[in-house]
Formats: structure tokens, C-alpha cells, sequence
């Protein structure tokens, strides 16, 4: 379970994250939507340790993230991250690329890595593409590489930052068909996302950010059908 | 024009001379495994360390980067010995050539590190890297790639460079083959032959370093 409270962020005088309080239960998917710059990266960064926080407390599985005496890569290997921009290891093939963390970070041996590496590769569609470059993938297929190399972590969380936002459109499919899979399969997740298809279909609940304030969380059928703040309304209004 | 070219007693001594060249290749070459390593960290304290370290580091490659090759070498060989510290020749070389690599290579390496996307690390370490396994593993394999062309040309550099040796009384090529011509007066077919070796190094060098870029490069 992740549960975050009080939580505030400055990035110098900017006030990013104005109290957020929030809780993600085991096995539920959260959509997170909003207008850009409303913070929703940077919730996600102070969720996985990425980016430092002023006030508050987020915790995993009741471990502080941002306490002095927290392992962060430990933790971090329990949440797996996908970002807009896939980031792919250019330097090392698919296989390769997936394999790596195992085997450096959960200290397998090379071949249970390859093994686990190949498993997520197939888990994701991209079977066929185990010795291929980064760069002879499209950008959903790199997309879908990101995922097979969070997973291979076997995190307990998944977290998307706008996973498909920097995708051509005929590419969004593939990966948001890959994010419904891993919602099916149980997976915890908390997604970034401006498909709001996918927020209503896929999610358990949906929260609506404005301006560093969480300003509505609920069942999608009452974000999408019942909103209660005016922004959230304004905002789906001109995304749809 | 009546020089008489006597190129036997050269041919002689070829097998010194052959030696003394491996001698130039592996004072190169680990001046440049050093300079490597130095002038990554060196890179690396101007880009991420304040403070007096940055200053030191600063100062290293703008001294290595613009003066003379010789003076530093002087450095090493009279400058320490003013000090009281005597270097065998070997060294004398080793070490200037060392800090001149590392220099250079510093500016390559920074400009390098700089093309790498904050995005590559900040990927390796949401995976539960440390910032050194993601330095190790992800940036610089890459950054390894941007500068291999630069990192080459400074080892051609440090072979050639090396033959300024013989002014500190290192037996390299060049002070071999001056050592031997001395001898025997044939100085232009001593040194010809000298030239001609030093293009074969450089030669088989740059042909190694592309079949090495060929299977380490793929992507
Ligand atoms: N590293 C940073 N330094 C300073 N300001 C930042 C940084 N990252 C984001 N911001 C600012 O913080 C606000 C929230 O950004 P972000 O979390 O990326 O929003 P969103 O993901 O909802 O578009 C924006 O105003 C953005 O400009
Ligand atoms: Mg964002």
C-alpha cells in the first residue's frame, strides 16, 4: 500500500505539491489526470525517491520513502517506473537492456537474468525482438521494452508518467493494450495519463489535479459522469 | 649531391630499434589507460564537485591542454628534481604523458557526459541502481562511444608525443635510435627508418581501433 500525506513540494519558490493526501491500495489501479504542469510528474518522482520532498510523508508498504535511514534502491525495486520518454538503453540490445537490473541490482546470475529478461520481453509482445538495438524499435515497441525492464524488477507497484503521450497515435494502442494486461493480471498501479478512455475503462479510481491541489478522487463513473469541482469539469470538457 | 645513403649498419640494428618501439607502444599505451581513468574523474569533479577539488581539476587541463607538451615533460624530469624528487626516465615519460592524455581527454569526456540525457540516469536509477552502477553501466559505456574518435587521436598523439623522451634521456624510439646514430653518423637513415616504424605503429594502431569500434559499436 502506498499512502502519502500532508505532502508538499517546492521546486525553489514554486509550490509544486500543495498537501496531497492520498492512498493507493494493493492490487487497485489510480488514473492521475490534469492539466500539464499541475504536478503529476512530481508526485510520482516523490513517490519513487526521485525528487526530494519539503513536507509531509510518503510511504510503501509502510517504509518512509523520504526518511534518512531508507534504503531508496531497495525500494525503488519494488516500483517500477515508466516515463514519457521511454528511455531505452541504446547501447544494449532488448534482451540486454531488460536483463541488466536483475543482474546488477538483484545480483542473479547472468543466465536467470537472460531467462527472466526474455520472459518479460515475450509478457509484453516483443518476443521476437530479443537481440534488437533500441534503435531499430518504434517508439511503442520501446515503450513496451520500458515496461518489460520495470517488471523484470517483479516490483509490487507499477508507476506511468504519460506513457503514451509522446507516442505517434497509431502506437498508443499497443501500449495502453499492454497496461490494461498488467491492470488485469492484479498489477498496483498508479497512472499519469491523458487517454481518458483508458482512466474510465481501466481504473478503479480517478483523481483530478489542479495546480498542485488533488482537487477530486473517485470511482471513474463519478469523475467522468458526476464531477463535483468545477475544474474537473471544465478539464474534461476540452480534453473530450 | 654527394651523400652516400649507407643504410647497413641500420639494418643491423633494426631488432634494437624494432624493441625500442615496444617500448613506445607500451609507454603510450599506459599513459593512456591512465590518462583514461584520470581524465574521466577529472570530468566528472567539473561537472558534479565544487570547491577546491573542481579547482584542481580545472587547473590540470587548462595547464595539460595549453602549454607545451616538452615543458610538462620537463616538469616531471627537472621540476621534481629541483624538489629533490628524481624519476627514472621510464617514469619521467609515463607520467607526462599521463597528465597531458588526461587532460585532453578530460574535455572530450566532459562534452560527452554532457550529451548524455539526464532521462538515462534518472531510468537506471527508478530500476534501484546507485548513481555509480548508472554512471558505470548506462553513461559511460555511451560516453565511451561519443569519444572514441577523440580518445584514438590522443593515443596517435601519445605515441608520436612520446619521442620527445629522448630529451629526458628515455630509451624509446627516438632516444634509441639517436643513441645508435650517434654512433655511427648514418643520422638520416637511422632516423628515416625511425619514421617509417613510427607509421607502422600508428598504423596497425588506427586499423585495430577500427575493427575494435566495429565489434564494441553496433547500436
Ligand atoms: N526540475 C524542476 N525544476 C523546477 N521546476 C520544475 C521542475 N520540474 C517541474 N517543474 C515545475 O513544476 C510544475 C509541475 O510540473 P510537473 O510535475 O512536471 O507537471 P505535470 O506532470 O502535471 O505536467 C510545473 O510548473 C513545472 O514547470
Ligand atoms: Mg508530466
Amino acid at each position: 500500500m502506498i499512502t502519502i500525506s500532508g505532502l508538499h513540494k517546492y521546486y525553489g519558490a514554486l509550490h509544486v505539491l500543495q498537501g496531497i493526501d492520498l492512498s493507493v491500495e494493493k492490487g487497485e489501479v489510480l488514473s492521475i489526470i490534469g492539466s500539464s504542469g499541475s504536478g503529476k510528474s512530481t508526485l510520482l518522482y516523490c513517490i519513487n525517491g526521485l525528487e526530494p520532498i519539503q513536507q509531509g510523508q510518503v510511504t510503501v508498504d509502510g517504509v518512509d520513502v523520504h526518511a534518512k535511514g531508507t534504503d531508496i534502491n531497495k525500494l525503488r525495486q519494488n516500483m517500477g517506473m515508466v516515463f514519457q520518454q521511454w528511455n531505452s538503453f541504446p547501447h544494449l540490445t532488448a534482451l540486454e537492456n531488460v536483463a541488466l537490473a536483475p543482474r546488477i541490482v538483484r545480483k542473479k546470475s547472468r543466465a536467470e537474468a537472460l531467462d527472466i529478461a526474455a520472459k518479460q520481453l515475450e509478457h509484453v509482445g516483443l518476443a521476437d525482438k530479443l537481440n534488437v538495438y533500441p534503435n531499430a524499435l518504434s517508439g511503442g515497441q520501446q515503450q513496451r521494452l520500458a515496461i518489460a525492464r520495470a517488471l523484470a524488477m517483479e516490483p509490487g507497484y507499477m508507476l506511468f508518467d504519460e506513457a503514451t503521450s509522446a507516442l505517434d497515435p497509431e502506437l498508443v494502442g499497443e501500449v495502453l493494450d499492454t497496461m490494461r494486461l498488467l491492470a488485469e493480471e492484479g498489477m498496483t498501479m498508479i497512472c499519469v495519463t491523458h487517454e481518458m478512455s483508458f482512466a474510465r475503462d481501466v481504473s478503479d479510481r480517478v483523481a483530478y489535479f489542479h495546480q498542485g491541489v488533488m482537487e477530486e478522487i473517485g470511482p471513474p463513473a463519478q469523475i467522468f459522469g458526476d464531477a463535483t469541482s468545477a475544474h474537473t469539469r471544465k478539464f474534461l470538457a476540452n480534453v473530450r | 649531391m654527394n651523400y652516400n645513403f649507407h643504410w647497413k649498419p641500420v639494418f643491423n640494428n633494426l631488432p634494437g630499434l624494432l624493441e625500442a618501439g615496444m617500448l613506445t607502444l607500451q609507454v603510450a599505451v599506459l599513459s593512456m589507460l591512465l590518462g583514461i581513468c584520470i581524465g574521466m574523474a577529472l570530468a566528472l569533479i567539473r561537472l558534479h564537485v565544487r570547491g577546491p577539488l573542481r579547482w584542481f581539476a580545472t587547473t590540470w587541463i587548462e595547464v595539460a591542454r595549453n602549454t607545451p607538451a616538452l615543458i610538462q615533460l620537463f616538469f616531471f624530469a627537472f621540476g621534481l628534481g629541483a624538489l629533490g624528487l628524481y624519476l627514472s626516465p621510464y617514469t619521467i615519460v609515463l607520467a607526462g604523458l599521463t597528465f597531458n592524455n588526461a587532460g585532453y581527454l578530460a574535455e572530450n569526456f566532459r562534452g560527452g557526459l554532457q550529451a548524455i540525457p539526464e532521462t538515462q540516469i534518472r531510468a537506471a536509477r527508478s530500476l534501484g541502481m546507485t548513481a555509480p552502477q548508472a554512471y558505470l553501466r548506462i553513461v559511460i559505456p555511451q560516453v565511451l562511444r561519443i569519444v572514441y574518435y577523440p580518445m584514438t587521436n590522443q593515443m596517435v598523439w601519445a605515441v608520436l608525443m612520446s619521442s620527445l623522451g629522448m630529451l629526458v634521456g628515455f630509451r624509446e624510439l627516438s632516444g634509441e635510435t639517436q643513441a645508435l646514430a650517434s654512433t655511427t653518423f648514418r643520422i638520416f637513415e637511422y632516423f628515416s627508418v625511425t619514421a617509417v616504424i613510427y607509421y607502422v605503429i600508428v598504423k596497425i594502431f588506427l586499423g585495430a581501433a577500427h575493427l575494435i569500434a566495429r565489434r564494441l559499436f553496433r547500436y
